[in-house]
């Protein structure tokens, strides 16, 4: 029996990809002050994990549930609670950075123009607010991605692998980020290849082949 | 603080029309499209104006219905390739209205810009200006009713790498009525009949996507996303 009715639970899923079973059975738990990183060779399903603990895949067996209830239940406070970051930095190329923070952080709560400048100077890419996502680097648009989880404000962080491309400033600046987001209530599922160096209550979970 | 429905769809609507206007390419190529196809006929047909002119709401139906076509295809394709749809998914606003703002947004820079370019088109065709208000008017109904239903096409291949022709595969069939409850009211306005009968159809059938639409382009959508 899980304990998780506090924060994020994961039983048992089961997901199959036409013949291939992805993820076999996995379970976890995750409550607030709490990291959890998520590793594993290419292809054993990490990304699939993330994608059912979000909503957007539905498991084939199991259950994912928020504060005791399945996710589906209580859909709309359960994405209110959660920023996911996905592995493509989900930028529109023709928007500014400013722009895309907007309408997307815009449909989760109410912020201001200067809240968002704010998140975009936490990241150190102020000085991009006003381009156009398509000049950005590679490095600067996963900046932009972790502005956008910063200001929507959510106590749930599902990250998929957010530091490529990141330089060795940027991979200081996200692991405080996430120390200091875990330090003040909020929980995060991190998936990453390298260690994490990050000073908190922190959990690993390996998916093999 | 929560964000209002009304605002959360004001929102979504003022980003797709953000977007549209970066790309003014993108945004006039349906319209010229339009613009050409119908100039091609009368000059095809030469000189029998009698003949152009019993011709020309079909022409101008075929062209409309095709111009929209070409541009339903990015509605949920681009976002759902650069990982934005993800993100609109998961805003916490519900997918269907998400749908229903992007669509309504496409209705606002394609059906909008086509019933605005008709009397052009027309006035090359032969069709008198007494009519004009009967044709605008069913095209808007028209264009509106074909952007919900491409928002179901585009939904179901959202995630296929050349969706384009499918969806017309898709779309066309089910234009079929509009076809022709919109030629026919044109053409009897251009006669000189009544073409109540044939608007009421057509509002009948605006109504009618309009409300179901876009729960199957949610569910085509939500399937695509998996």
């Amino acid at each position: 029996m899980n304990t998780a009715v506090e924060g994020l639970g994961v039983e048992g899923v089961h997901i199959w990809r036409g013949d291939r079973h992805v993820l076999k059975g996995v379970s976890l738990s995750l409550q607030p002050r709490q990291l959890l990183h998520i590793a594993g060779p290419n292809g054993t399903g990490k990304t699939t994990l993330l994608r059912v603990v979000c909503g957007l895949l539905r498991p084939e067996q199991g259950r994912v549930s928020w504060l005791g209830k399945p996710i589906a239940s209580v859909r709309a406070e359960y994405q209110a609670a959660l920023a996911y970051a996905s592995h493509e930095p989900a930028l529109k190329a023709d928007l500014t950075a400013l722009e895309n923070l907007r309408f997307a952080v815009g449909l989760k709560r109410r912020v201001t123009v200067d809240e968002l400048r704010g998140s975009l100077e936490r990241t150190g890419v102020a000085a991009c607010s006003d381009l156009p996502a398509r000049v950005l680097s590679a490095g600067q648009r996963r900046r932009v991605a972790m502005a956008r989880v910063l200001a929507m404000g959510a106590s749930l962080w599902l990250l998929d692998e957010p530091f490529t491309n990141l330089d060795a400033a940027g991979t200081d600046l996200l692991s405080s980020l996430l120390q200091s987001h875990v330090e003040q209530g909020g929980a995060a599922l991190v998936v990453a290849h390298q260690d994490l160096k990050i000073d908190v209550d922190m959990r690993r979970l390996d998916l093999g082949p | 603080m929560n964000v209002g429905t009304l605002e959360a769809f004001a929102l979504v609507v003022r980003r797709e029309l953000c977007l549209s206007f970066r790309r003014p390419d993108q945004l006039l190529q349906p319209l010229v499209f339009f613009l050409i196809v119908t100039t091609l006929f009368p000059l095809g047909l030469s000189l029998q104006l009698s003949l152009l002119r019993d011709m020309a709401p079909g022409v101008l139906w075929v062209a409309a219905l095709l111009s929209s076509l070409l541009s339903l295809d990015a509605l949920f394709k681009s976002d759902a390739d650069d990982g934005t749809l993800e993100q609109l998914a998961l805003s916490g606003q519900g997918l269907t209205l998400i749908v229903v703002a992007k669509t309504f947004a496409h209705w606002l820079v394609t059906g909008v810009a086509l019933v605005l370019a008709s009397p052009v088109v027309a006035t090359a065709l032969g069709i008198p200006g007494s009519a004009f208000t009967t044709m605008m008017l069913s095209l808007g109904l028209g264009t509106l009713t074909l952007s919900w239903l491409g928002a179901i096409g585009a939904g179901l291949t959202v995630g296929l790498r050349r969706g384009n022709v499918l969806l017309s595969l898709i779309v066309l069939p089910l234009a079929m009525p509009l076809l022709i409850f919109g030629a026919g009211a044109t053409d009897r306005a251009i006669s000189g009949v009544s073409p109540t009968g044939a608007l009421y159809f057509l509002a009948a059938l605006c109504v009618f996507t309009c409300t179901l639409a876009p729960f199957a382009a949610t569910v085509a959508l939500r399937i695509s996303l998996e």
